[in-house]
């Protein structure tokens, strides 16, 4: 039996988890480390997987299974292919960076990292899951660990707001795709949760129009869309640093993830008639996350309300159910991913200095920390989709694919938003880290050497792949010819 | 050597980037170090774009040093470089300028090294658009200059810097999601960004229907996209309101290669994409091209003429002259293959580097003078030519070149595009020609209120003279100026072989 690199993966931060709530509470090394290691594991072992997945081959590869519970039909299956693959690596970039971050954490160190592994046992198991009901076991047991981060360590005004909203839409989302789930499994008389098996059940036209909108929203409320956006700018704004990285890094992944998995592939001809709505919400996203994210004057608000616009790319891309738009949106998750977590670090090392978000209370921050400016640029300049990094690599093609798919108005109407995006990330840059420095923050200090660390990976990571996107091109690639034999040869 | 000579266009792109990255290292502290090794990484683009000058072969048609690279598989894009009788010019410009402006920015005392890196990186951001020959990767180059050129605005710039850099950047940016938009529609209706490849398919491409929407009317519509792209980078008028800004603000350094060398790539964009993949369209709106030249040369010079601030003043003499290579354009686009339409052309493109090498010259001679006195306001000098009878001198040499004197750079390109568009325009040459004499209107004023009248006793014994670090900048583009205005022939003779062959 080949060694389980996909279960050590996910296990490991569980493992930490349980051995981090064992220790004594004042060993606040131990527990650092610890969670330090185990995120580290698990990093280089999806870096591996990564390096070592068979692109030419494509398909599900690192696969394990054994029956769970067999009476349902419920099995223990993981692998990964092209598209999730990217995926696992981008948790664990974020999981190391989210650690890194939360170093100086003081206020019950034990408790916040033992949750933060559990939600990231959660985030891997999602994206390895091969089981409809593995799938959903992974990503219901989140819900706890985020709840209890945001209440607990988030930010005193609005946490219990911020956590009851996120959990409730959340939970809301994932019922109704848990229906859409059940159903898929009843209506496929195959008495399996086997997405493999499912996804060449061939379900009836008639139930793939009626149920893919269930499945689709319920997995896209953790993505973002419009209307249902609105819990990710409180949840993530109200949440400490590392869980905003990891909620905006990671967990939106993950909607748009079991959307494009769950919805998409098992469910293609639903796609195909419900591709427009997708497409509708997904430009109105762009474009109105945008305009809500230049107006706001919380540093951290701009960046929840990026992140709305930028997922709105994603559903574009899988809306356009084509090889470009795909990819594009395949990139889009990965690039956004590690941009996003990028922002909240850096917001998170503003606010610990100066212990304000207002930007009109804020400035010249350059000069007292630049590499954390540096970080932050570098991210504004992906999220403009300036050429030359990771930003605009995955927004190309997902506009292609708008082009090839739909009436040109959406293309025309969705490139506005780069504009828009433009706007306010120069001005947050503007306010933030130049200008003068008010007197009331004169005196903050650069950022620890972890947060240097932290930024310049995350940093040359989106530029080395702008520069280069031939690193991750061919592997999402494969996934996308995956899902498109799925969806007919489209 | 072989190594170089194979790869002397990837060379010359990316050695100042690498530079740039490597000088990452360096401590800040050393000021001095850091700008030499700008300046000397600067030289080496020079030296081999001097090469490929030489062995260049302008009777050959098609791209010449072509490299070809992977860059992006999936939708099909090549890192493709090639040079040809209109890029090279460029090319040699914008190495010739970059290390001139290193020099002209060594009185640059605040954050050298971040200073120097943007510059380096700009470098290859200029290049790169002159050098590619993939749609997708001329537009990455196209907009990554823009973000050095941003922050050395917005950081070494003047007192309205903010103001200019969001203005030049937001302008440039809207300006080009037309062009995104028009290069993911190629992209995906021609299934190539290859240039060579879509010069083949794309005019060819007929009778297809598109969502509703015909082929023609896609070209005509990706046709306006483009234009109005390149020409807020040129600027034509109306579009030009950025740029008084973005000029006047930029250090000095910065106002030498946006005016040297980026006003050029919206109008190498018209040269190298509009003309050649949408001859027809380009035929059909020239006359409205040709009106807008006219209007920029007329409102250039008028607006010239109009400004208190020398540096303004400056930059609104850019319109104004790069109104001419618009006109160019336009004549050779409703007269391509004829006699007119060649001269027209010949005369824009040399017009571009002519312009090039007068404008960074005006533009550091402003800077020159403003590092001394502190002022821009033309009333407030007057009168200095007997306190600095040399930079005087050289100042009103460089204004004669500017103004298109005979026997100095800038009359042969304008007589040649008035030449070739009169038969074609006449009369937008001919309100040209109005415009031609502001121009002589304001270059004098420029001079008068510097140089001449009654001497502001203010500066007496508090101006010193122009140094030789600042003359080892200017003299280059004095020699220059000079050589083409006596004997353009060795510059004409390349654009001119490209300029028949292409259109």
């Amino acid at each position: 039996m080949q060694f389980p690199i996909l279960s050590v993966i996910v296990f490991t931060p569980l493992i930490a988890g349980v051995l981090i709530l064992l220790y004594p509470a004042e060993r606040k090394t131990e527990v650092r480390v610890t969670a330090l290691a185990a995120t580290v594991i698990s990093l280089l072992l999806s870096l591996w997987v990564f390096i070592s997945y068979d692109v030419s081959a494509g398909g599900y590869q690192f696969i394990e299974k054994f029956p769970w519970l067999p009476i349902l039909g419920i099995s223990y299956h993981m692998g990964v292919d092209g598209i999730s693959a990217p995926m696992v690596l981008l948790t664990g970039l974020v999981s190391v960076s989210g650690v890194l971050i939360s170093w100086n954490v003081d206020d019950r160190p034990r408790e916040f990292f033992a949750f933060m592994m559990f939600l990231v046992v959660s985030i891997y198991g999602v994206f390895v899951s091969l089981d409809l009901f593995q799938l959903f076991f992974f990503f219901e047991i989140a819900v706890f660990p985020k709840y209890l981060m945001i209440a607990v360590w988030g930010y005193p005004k609005t946490r219990e707001y911020g956590a009851m909203k996120l959990t409730l839409y959340l939970f809301i989302g994932s019922v109704i795709a848990l229906v859409g789930a059940l159903a898929i499994y009843f209506a496929s008389g195959q008495h399996t949760f086997d997405m493999l098996a499912l996804e060449n059940a061939g379900f009836p036209l008639e139930f793939q129009r009626i149920w893919f909108p269930v499945v689709f929203f319920g997995f896209a409320i953790l993505g973002g869309i419009f209307p249902f956006h609105s819990w990710a700018p409180d949840g993530h704004v109200a949440a400490p640093t590392a869980i905003s990285m990891l909620l905006a890094g990671v967990e939106m992944k993950v909607g748009a993830f079991g959307a494009l998995r769950v919805a998409i592939t098992l469910l293609p001809d639903g796609a195909r008639e419900w591709a427009w709505l997708i497409l509708l919400l997904g430009t109105i996203n762009v474009v109105y996350g945008a305009l809500i994210a230049m107006i706001q004057t919380d540093f951290k608000y701009v960046i929840g309300f990026s992140s709305v616009s930028h997922m709105g790319l994603v559903m574009m891309g899988f809306a356009t159910l084509s090889r470009e738009g795909l990819l594009g949106a395949g990139m889009q998750m990965f690039s956004h991913g590690v941009m996003t977590a990028l922002f909240f670090a850096v917001v998170g090392m503003v606010y610990d200095r100066a212990h304000t978000r207002d930007i009109g209370h804020l400035g010249g921050l350059f000069k007292k920390m630049p590499w954390a400016a540096v970080g932050f640029i570098v991210g504004g300049l992906v999220s403009m989709g300036m050429p030359g990094f990771s930003g605009f690599v995955a927004e190309f093609p997902i506009f292609m694919g708008v082009w090839r798919s739909t009436p040109p108005i959406f293309a025309i109407i969705a490139v506005l938003g780069i504009v828009i995006t433009v706007a306010y990330i120069l001005r947050v840059v503007g306010r933030v880290f130049f200008g003068d420095t008010p007197l009331e923050i004169q005196d903050v200090g650069d950022v620890t050497v972890l947060d240097k660390v932290t930024v310049g990976v995350l940093a040359v990571i989106m530029i080395g792949l702008g520069l280069f996107p031939i690193l991750m091109t061919p592997m999402v690639q494969s996934g996308v010819e995956r899902v498109l034999a799925l969806l007919g040869g489209a | 050597m072989e190594f170089i000579a194979s790869h002397v266009l990837s060379l010359i792109l990316f050695f100042p980037s690498v530079v740039a990255l490597l000088m990452l290292f360096l401590p800040s502290a050393e000021e001095k170090l850091i700008r030499w090794i700008a300046l000397l990484a600067s030289l080496v683009p020079l030296g081999l774009s001097v090469w490929v000058w030489s062995a260049f072969n302008p009777g050959l048609a098609g791209f010449q040093f072509e490299e070809k690279y992977v860059w992006y598989p999936a939708i099909h894009s090549t890192l493709h470089l090639g040079v040809d009788g209109i890029s090279l010019p460029m090319v040699l410009l914008t190495t010739l300028l970059t290390p001139l402006a290193i020099l002209a920015s060594f009185s640059i005392q605040e954050r050298v090294k971040s200073y120097m890196i943007l510059f380096l990186l700009l470098e290859t951001g200029m290049l790169g658009v002159f050098l590619a020959l993939d749609l997708l990767i001329f537009f990455v180059f196209w907009e990554i200059g823009l973000v050095p050129m941003y922050f050395l605005i917005n950081q070494w710039g003047g007192s309205n810097r903010n103001y200019a850099s969001l203005k030049f950047i937001i302008y440039t940016v809207a300006g080009s999601l037309g062009l995104l938009l028009a290069i993911q529609m190629i992209g995906v209706v021609a299934g190539t960004f290859d240039f060579t490849e879509l010069l083949a398919a794309w005019p060819a491409l007929q009778n297809q229907v598109w969502y509703g929407i015909s082929i023609e009317t896609l070209k005509a519509i990706a046709f306006w996209a483009f234009v109005i792209a390149f020409a807020i980078k040129v600027p034509v008028w109306p579009f030009h309101t950025w740029l008084p800004d973005a000029h006047t603000e930029a250090p000095t350094a910065g106002s030498m290669i946006l005016a040297g060398v980026l006003l050029k790539l919206g109008a190498y964009g018209f040269l190298r994409l509009v003309l050649p993949l949408y001859p027809v369209e380009a035929q059909r709106y020239a006359g409205w091209l040709a009106f807008l030249a006219a209007m920029a040369i007329i409102f250039g010079a008028l607006g010239a003429f109009g400004q208190t601030d020398f540096k303004r003043l400056v930059a609104y003499a850019s319109i104004n002259h790069m109104g001419f290579v618009i006109l160019g354009i336009a004549a050779a686009a409703w007269a391509a293959g004829t006699q007119n339409g060649v001269l027209a052309l010949n005369g824009a493109v040399l017009q571009m580097f002519s312009h090039g090498l007068s404008a960074a010259g005006m533009f550091f001679l402003v800077g020159v003078i403003y590092e001394r006195t502190h002022t821009r306001d033309l009333d407030a000098y007057g009168g200095l030519f007997p306190l600095v009878p040399v930079y005087g001198g050289i100042l009103v040499f460089t204004a004669m070149a500017w103004l298109g004197l005979p026997g100095l750079s800038g009359f042969v390109p304008e007589f040649l595009v008035v030449r070739g568009s009169w038969p074609v325009f006449t009369l937008a040459t001919a309100l040209s020609m109005i415009g031609l004499f502001f121009t002589g209107a304001y270059a004098l004023k420029a001079l008068k209120k510097v140089l001449h009248g009654p001497l502001n006793e203010k500066w007496v014994g508090h101006l010193s003279e122009i140094n030789t670090r600042e003359v080892l900048v200017i003299a280059p583009l004095m020699l220059l100026m000079l050589w083409i205005g006596v004997w353009p022939a060795w510059l004409l003779d390349v654009i001119n072989r490209a300029v028949t062959m292409w259109y």
